[in-house]
């Protein structure tokens, strides 16, 4: 199955990546291009949506830590909206759920960040 | 003895493959549904670790599976054929691969995680390197053997 990722951005700032389908070995190289291309363009808040995700596996996971990595260099911010319990468990099993702020619907998300501010 | 047993080019296309596969032998093989996630997703890190290893060191040489059920356990063994290329140092130093709180030791390309995930999910798992090649073997709870079922 092919990996659809698609963005847009808030007028708030935040950009949201939708993801849908598998991301694996084979598809991961997509997701990291679109994370690569967006810090490029100066997006730095991202927000990853997951809910449309089939399956997830370390590379997957290792892109999206890449893309965290590119945005705190520039004092930003990669968060994920995930309530898919298979998914949120690979999460738990490598500890990253204390690395990713994960939230339960984009609005959640947007409404933390707003509080934040 | 192996009863189903599968090789394919170092390619990550073909690990979407062996997932499929593995998964629907295992459900042949009376593993919990429940479990089948797990066993998707294990033999999938085990696959791509693989590929990656060839692609750096044999990308010609095929990765190997070899799918065996008896005895009430449903167990899955993948093969490289890269000599002493475990991915974690020490081989089977599965504990070695903590709960990062920081980023800074995790690779971008998952390797870590990886295990870490493999470590996770499979109910036992032995990670063994010989002069041939790592092998990484995994096992859960089966109903059935694979000879029994039809």
């Amino acid at each position: 199955m092919d990996l659809k990722v698609n963005d847009y951005t808030t007028d708030d700032g935040l950009t949201v990546i939708t993801v849908e389908g598998e991301i694996d070995v084979y598809t991961a190289p997509k997701l990291r291009e679109k994370l690569i291309d967006l810090v490029n363009k100066g997006k730095f808040h991202l927000l990853v949506d997951m809910e449309k995700v089939e399956f997830l596996d370390s590379t997957g996971l290792g892109v999206l830590v890449g893309g965290l990595k590119r945005v705190r260099a520039h004092d930003g911010s990669l968060e994920l909206v995930c309530t898919q319990e298979r998914i949120l468990k690979i999460f738990r099993i490598t500890g990253l759920t204390k690395v990713f702020g994960i939230h339960d619907s984009i609005a959640d998300a947007e409404e933390k960040r707003k509080g934040a501010k | 003895m192996a009863i189903v047993e599968l090789s394919f080019s170092a390619l990550p296309v073909h690990v979407r493959t062996a997932r499929l596969i593995v998964t629907a032998v295992a459900r042949r093989c009376g593993v919990d549904e429940a479990l089948l996630d797990e066993v998707r997703l294990a033999v999938g890190e085990a696959c791509s670790r693989a590929v990656e290893a060839h692609r750096r060191q044999c990308p010609d040489e095929p990765v190997r599976l070899e799918l065996a059920g008896s005895g009430g356990r449903f167990e899955v063994t993948v093969s490289d054929a890269v000599p002493g290329d475990d991915g974690t140092g020490p081989a089977g130093d599965l504990a070695a691969v903590g709960a990062p709180e920081e980023l800074d030791f995790l690779s971008d390309d998952g390797v870590d995680l990886g295990l870490a995930v493999i470590a996770g999910l499979a109910d036992d798992v032995d990670i063994s390197a010989t002069p041939k090649g790592v092998q990484i073997r995994m096992s859960w709870p089966a109903s059935a053997s694979l000879a029994e079922a039809d």
